[in-house]
C-alpha cells in the first residue's frame, strides 16, 4: 500500500480548510454572478472602471470573471479535500493496522 | 430554582463508626463523595496517628507500582485502561496485594539486574571487537607503509616496523609496548593532550572511531567512542599511560602481539558475542511477558491502592471513644443528600458484617458552612468562572446561573461577527458531540484541557456571536442583505452624468430612505457608506450603555435577594435602594433618553434632537443655558424637564450622605438603646467536649479547636459595637459605589471599543489578504485565489478568532468579576471539598 503523504493531523486540517474554503468560495462565486454591490471593492472595478466610461459591460465581465475564479478555486479545494480524505482513510488504516 | 441560585443547605454531622465497621463505611462514602470530613485531631502530627503503619504500607505499594509503571513504558507496552472502577478492597486484601506487588518488584529487579550484567559483558566484548578490528587496520597500515622494516629478522614484533624509520638512527633494536582500549569519543582531544604532555611527546597514539554507536548498560543511552592505541618504549612510560587512560576512564583490553593470536581471539569474541545475544534475547523475552501481565494490572492496582490510601488518611480524622470500640467522625453534608449518606453508611455496616449500626446525628453549630453548588457538565464551566473571582458565601446569590446567559452574551457584543462566531461554534460544537471520547482519552495537553472544560462556554458564545454579528450585519466584514436594504437611489438626482462626475456623494435620507427601518440587524447599504463608523459607532456606544446600566440595575436587584434572604432590613433601606435610587438618577434616565431620542425623533427632524452627551454633562452642572433662542431648528429642552433633571441631580446628591450615615448611626443607636442581647442558645459540640477534657485522659476526644479557631474569634469580635469601623466601612463602600456607578459604566463602553476594534481587524484582513486574490484576472487569478484563501483562513483563525477572542474573553471576564459582581456578591465564602475517590483518583493521576 502506497505510504500517506500527509499525517493524520495535516491531512485533517486539509479536510477542514477544504470544507471550509468549497462553501465560502462557493458563495462568494454566486454573489459576484449576481453582481453584488457589497462585493464591489473586491472586483478590479474600482482603479479601471474610469478608463472604460463606467460601461455595464466592462463591470459585468470583471464580475463575472471573478465569480470564475472563485468557482475555479473551489474545485481546486475540491480535488484538496478529496486528496485529504483519502489521505485521511489510509492514516486510519495504517494506524489501525500498527495497533 | 432555589438549588441553582444559592448553594446547598449543608449541616454538621457527627458519624459513631464501629471501629469494624468504619473501614468499609469511608469506602462507602468515598464512592458516594457527599461528606467533608473534619480532621477532629489537628494537633496530632502525621506519624502519632492511628493508621501510620497502613499509609505507609500504601505508600511503598505506590512506589512499587510506580516503578512498575515506568518499566511498562519504558519498553513501550501500551497499558490498558479499561476504565472500570473497582471498589476500595477489603483491609485483608491488602495483604495480598502487598504480596503481589513484592514479587513482582523483586522480579523486575532481578530480570533487571540480570540484563545489566550481560548488558555489560556484552558491551564489552563489542569493544574488544571493535579493537581487535581496528588494531588489525593499524598494524596492516604500518606494515604497508615500511615493508622493509618488517623483514628485518632483528624485529620479532610487527609493532615496531611503525617507528622503522629511527631505527637506524638508535641503532639498536627497540621493544616497543602498546596497550589498546575503548574511549568516549568526546573525551580524545583532552586524553591526547594529556598525553602529549605527561609523556613529553614520547609516546604515539592512533584512534579511530566506532561508527555504530554503543549502549551504556547502565542508564540505556547510546555512546559514541573510539577505539585508540598507544605504543610507547619503557615500563616507566607505560605505567604512565595506563595511569592517563584509567583517569580519562578508558578500559583497556588486552590485545594480543601477533596477528594469528588475534584472529583467534576474534573468532572466540565473535562466537561469545552470538551466545550472549541470544541469551539477552531471551531475558528480554523473559522481562517483556512480566510486564505486559503486569500492564492488563497496574491502573486498577493504582486505583484500588490510592483508595485503600485515601480511607486510612480519612480515618486519621477520625476520634476514638474512650471504650475504643467505634470511631466519631464529623462532617459537612447537604442536608438534601443526608438519606443518601445514611444508605451507604448501613451499606457499609452490611458490608462489614457488623450487628451494630453505625450512627449520623446531626448538629447544631455556628460555624459557616461552606459553600456547595452542585453543577452539570453544562454549568460546570460558568461555576468555574465566578469561582475564580471568589468562592460565593455559604448561601448567597450564586451568580453563574445568569452568567450562563450574561457571559457569552458580552462576549458576543464583543465578538460580533457571524462567520467567526461560526467557526467557534463549530469548533466547540465537535468537541461537544465527541466530549464522551475527548474525555476518555485523558488529554494532558494544557491548552486543549482548558478548550475542554470550557466547551459549552465556546458553544455559547459562538452561538450569540452569530445572533450579534447578524445584528451588526457582519459575516467576515460584509454584509449580508437578506431582507432588502430599505435605502435606495432615486434616478433623479442620481443620474449617470451625476455618477461619473462625483467621487462622493451624499444621501440625504429624507429622499433616499423608505421610512421603515430594514427589519432586523444594520441595515446593509452601511457597509458601502463611507462614514460607516461613524454611524456604528453612534449606535454601539448606545447600545453598550443600555446594556452595561440593565447589567449593573440586574447586579443591584440580584443584592436585594441577598439581604431579604439573609434578613437585614436595614441594608435594603441603606444599600439597596439609595444605590438602585442613585444609579437611576445618574444613568438610568440617560438610558430613557437613548431609547427617547431613537423613538421620537426622524429624519426630518434629525436636526432637532438633543445632544444626548452635552445634555448629560449639563445636567450636572445644572446649566440650562440657551445658545440659540430664537433657532427653531435647534433642539430646546422643554422647562418641566429641565425641573425634573434638577430633581434627579439633587436626589443623586442625597442618596450619598443616604447610604454613608443611616446605617452606622441606625446602629450605633440600637447598640446603645437596643435591646437585650441575645444569649447564644445552640452550643458546639466541641465546647461540651472540651469542657470533659481538663477531668479526662488523654484520650478523651479532642475537637475542633484549631479548625474553628478562627471562626471563633470572628463570632466574638463581632459582640461589641465598633462605630469607628462600621462608619469608615460604610464610608468606603459608599464612596467606591458612587464612584464606580460613573467609572463602570464607562467601562462598559469596552462593549463597543471591542466590536469596532475586531470589525476594523476582519476588515483589513479582507480588504489586505483576500482582496489579493480576486485582484489577478485570468486562470492564475484561481490558483493566487486558493493560496490566498488559505493564507486568509489561517490568519482568521489565529488572530481573529483566537486572540480576539481571547481577549473578548477577558474583557466579558472583567465586566462580570468587578462590574456586575460588586453589587451584590461577596464571595468570601469557603469551597464545600467531598471525601470523592473520582476526585482523588483525578489528582493522583495528574502527580
Amino acid at each position: 500500500m502506497a505510504c500517506p503523504i500527509c499525517g493524520p493531523l495535516c491531512s485533517r486540517y486539509y479536510m477542514v480548510l477544504s470544507v471550509w474554503a468549497i462553501v465560502m468560495l462557493g458563495l462568494l462565486g454566486v454573489f459576484f454572478w449576481l453582481r453584488s454591490p457589497a462585493l464591489f471593492e473586491d472586483t478590479p472595478l474600482k482603479s479601471n472602471w474610469e478608463h472604460h466610461n463606467y460601461t455595464l459591460e466592462y463591470a459585468k465581465e470583471k464580475y463575472e470573471q471573478n465569480a470564475m475564479n472563485c468557482w475555479i478555486a473551489a474545485g481546486i479545494y475540491v480535488v484538496l479535500f478529496v486528496f485529504s480524505f483519502i489521505q485521511y482513510k489510509m492514516n486510519n488504516r495504517s494506524s489501525y493496522e500498527m495497533s | 430554582m432555589e438549588g441553582l441560585l444559592r448553594s446547598e443547605e449543608m449541616t454538621l454531622c457527627q458519624m459513631f463508626l464501629q471501629s469494624e465497621a468504619a473501614y468499609t463505611c469511608v469506602s462507602e462514602l468515598g464512592e458516594l463523595g457527599l461528606v467533608q470530613f473534619r480532621d477532629l485531631n489537628p494537633d496530632v502530627n502525621a506519624f502519632q496517628r492511628k493508621f501510620v503503619n497502613e499509609i505507609r504500607r500504601c505508600e511503598e505499594m505506590e512506589r512499587k507500582l510506580r516503578f512498575l509503571e515506568k518499566e511498562v513504558k519504558k519498553d513501550g507496552i501500551p497499558m490498558l485502561d479499561t476504565g472500570d472502577n473497582p471498589d476500595a478492597p477489603a483491609p485483608r486484601e491488602m495483604v495480598d496485594l502487598e504480596s503481589t506487588y513484592e514479587k513482582l518488584e523483586n522480579e523486575m529487579k532481578e530480570v533487571n539486574a540480570n540484563a545489566e550484567a550481560l548488558k555489560k559483558n556484552f558491551l564489552e566484548l563489542t569493544e574488544l571487537k571493535h579493537i581487535l578490528r581496528k588494531t588489525q587496520t593499524f598494524f596492516e597500515e604500518a606494515e604497508h607503509h615500511h615493508p622493509q622494516a618488517m623483514h628485518d629478522p632483528s624485529m620479532s614484533d610487527e609493532t615496531m616496523g611503525l617507528l622503522g624509520e629511527e631505527l637506524p638512527r638508535s641503532g639498536q633494536p627497540l621493544r616497543l609496548g602498546f596497550v589498546a582500549g575503548v574511549i568516549l569519543r568526546e573525551r580524545i582531544p583532552a586524553f591526547e593532550r594529556m598525553l602529549w604532555r605527561a609523556c613529553r611527546g614520547n609516546v604515539f597514539l592512533r584512534q579511530a572511531e566506532i561508527e555504530s554507536p554503543l549502549e551504556d548498560p547502565v542508564t540505556g543511552d547510546q555512546v559514541y567512542k573510539s577505539v585508540f592505541i598507544i605504543f610507547f618504549q619503557g615500563d616507566q612510560l607505560k605505567t604512565r599511560v595506563k595511569k592517563i587512560c584509567e583517569g580519562f576512564r578508558a578500559t583497556l583490553y588486552p590485545c594480543p602481539e601477533t596477528q594469528a593470536e588475534r584472529r583467534e581471539m576474534a573468532i572466540g569474541v565473535m562466537t561469545r558475542i552470538e551466545d550472549l545475544n541470544t541469551v539477552l534475547a531471551q531475558t528480554q523475552d523473559h522481562r517483556h511477558r512480566v510486564l505486559v501481565a503486569a500492564a492488563k494490572n497496574v491502573k486498577v492496582w493504582f486505583i484500588k491502592v490510592r483508595k485503600i490510601k485515601a480511607i486510612y488518611h480519612t480515618l486519621n480524622m477520625f476520634n476514638l471513644d474512650v471504650t475504643q470500640k467505634c470511631l466519631i467522625a464529623e462532617c459537612w453534608c447537604p442536608v438534601a443528600d443526608l438519606d443518601r449518606i445514611q444508605q451507604a453508611l448501613r451499606r457499609g455496616t452490611e458490608r462489614s458484617g457488623s450487628s451494630v449500626p453505625s450512627i449520623l446525628n446531626r448538629m447544631s453549630s455556628k460555624q459557616i458552612p461552606p459553600t456547595y453548588n452542585r453543577s452539570s457538565k453544562f454549568t460546570q464551566g460558568f461555576q468555574n468562572i465566578v469561582d475564580a473571582y471568589g468562592v460565593a458565601n455559604y448561601r448567597e446569590v450564586n451568580p453563574a446561573i445568569f452568567t450562563t446567559i450574561s457571559f457569552p452574551f458580552l462576549f458576543a457584543v464583543m465578538f460580533a461577527d457571524m462567520g467567526h462566531g461560526m467557526i467557534m461554534f463549530f469548533a466547540a460544537l465537535y468537541i461537544v458531540l465527541k466530549e464522551k471520547q475527548f474525555g476518555a482519552r485523558r488529554i494532558e495537553d494544557e491548552i486543549f484541557k482548558t478548550f475542554f472544560e470550557g466547551r459549552y462556554i465556546i458553544l455559547l458564545m459562538g452561538a450569540f456571536s452569530i445572533y450579534t454579528g447578524f445584528m451588526y450585519n457582519d459575516i467576515f466584514s460584509k454584509s449580508l442583505n437578506i431582507f432588502g436594504s430599505q435605502w435606495f437611489a432615486p434616478a433623479e438626482p442620481f443620474s449617470l452624468a451625476t455618477l461619473s462626475e462625483f467621487k462622493k456623494l451624499q444621501f440625504n435620507p429624507n429622499e433616499t430612505y423608505t421610512g421603515s427601518p430594514y427589519p432586523i440587524g444594520l441595515d446593509p447599504v452601511w457597509q458601502m457608506a463611507q462614514n460607516k463608523i461613524a454611524f456604528t459607532n453612534s449606535m454601539k456606544m448606545k447600545l453598550s450603555v443600555i446594556l452595561g446600566i440593565s447589567h449593573m440595575f440586574f447586579g443591584i436587584a440580584l443584592s436585594l435577594l441577598n439581604h431579604r434572604y439573609f434578613q437585614k432590613p436595614l441594608n435594603i433601606i441603606c444599600d439597596f435602594i439609595p444605590s438602585l435610587v442613585f444609579l437611576f438618577c445618574m444613568f438610568g434616565f440617560l438610558v430613557l433618553r437613548i431609547f427617547h431620542k431613537w423613538v421620537a425623533y426622524d429624519s426630518s427632524m434629525s436636526q432637532k434632537a438633543p445632544s444626548l452627551l452635552i445634555g448629560a454633562i449639563n445636567m450636572f452642572l445644572f446649566n440650562y443655558r440657551d445658545e440659540h433662542p430664537d433657532n427653531p431648528e435647534v433642539y430646546h429642552i422643554p422647562g418641566s424637564l429641565q425641573g425634573f433633571q434638577c430633581f434627579l441631580v439633587v436626589v443623586a446628591g442625597l442618596c450619598v450622605p443616604w447610604m454613608m450615615f443611616f446605617k452606622p448611626f441606625y446602629m450605633r443607636h440600637q447598640a446603645r438603646f437596643g435591646q437585650f442581647k441575645h444569649q447564644p442558645l445552640s452550643v458546639q459540640s466541641g465546647d461540651l467536649l472540651n469542657h470533659d477534657h481538663d477531668f479526662d485522659n488523654d484520650q478523651e476526644v479532642v475537637h475542633n479547636n484549631d479548625t474553628s479557631g478562627h471562626l471563633h474569634q470572628e463570632e466574638e469580635q463581632e459582640e461589641p459595637f465598633d462605630f469607628g469601623e462600621v462608619f469608615v466601612h460604610q464610608a468606603i463602600h459608599t464612596i467606591e459605589f458612587c464612584l464606580g456607578c460613573i467609572s463602570h459604566t464607562a467601562s462598559y463602553l469596552r462593549l463597543w471599543a471591542l466590536s469596532l476594534a475586531h470589525a476594523q481587524l476582519s476588515e483589513v484582513l479582507w480588504s489586505m489578504v483576500l482582496r489579493i486574490g480576486f485582484s489577478s484576472s485570468g486562470v492564475g487569478g484561481a490558483f493566487m485565489l486558493v493560496i490566498v484563501f488559505m493564507f486568509w483562513a489561517c490568519l482568521t483563525v489565529a488572530v481573529l478568532v483566537l486572540m480576539e477572542g481571547l481577549s473578548a474573553f477577558l474583557h466579558a471576564l472583567r465586566l462580570h468579576w468587578v462590574e456586575f459582581q460588586s453589587k451584590f456578591y461577596s464571595g468570601t465564602g469557603y469551597k464545600f471539598q467531598p471525601f470523592c475517590f473520582d476526585q482523588i483518583l483525578d489528582h493522583s493521576a495528574d502527580d
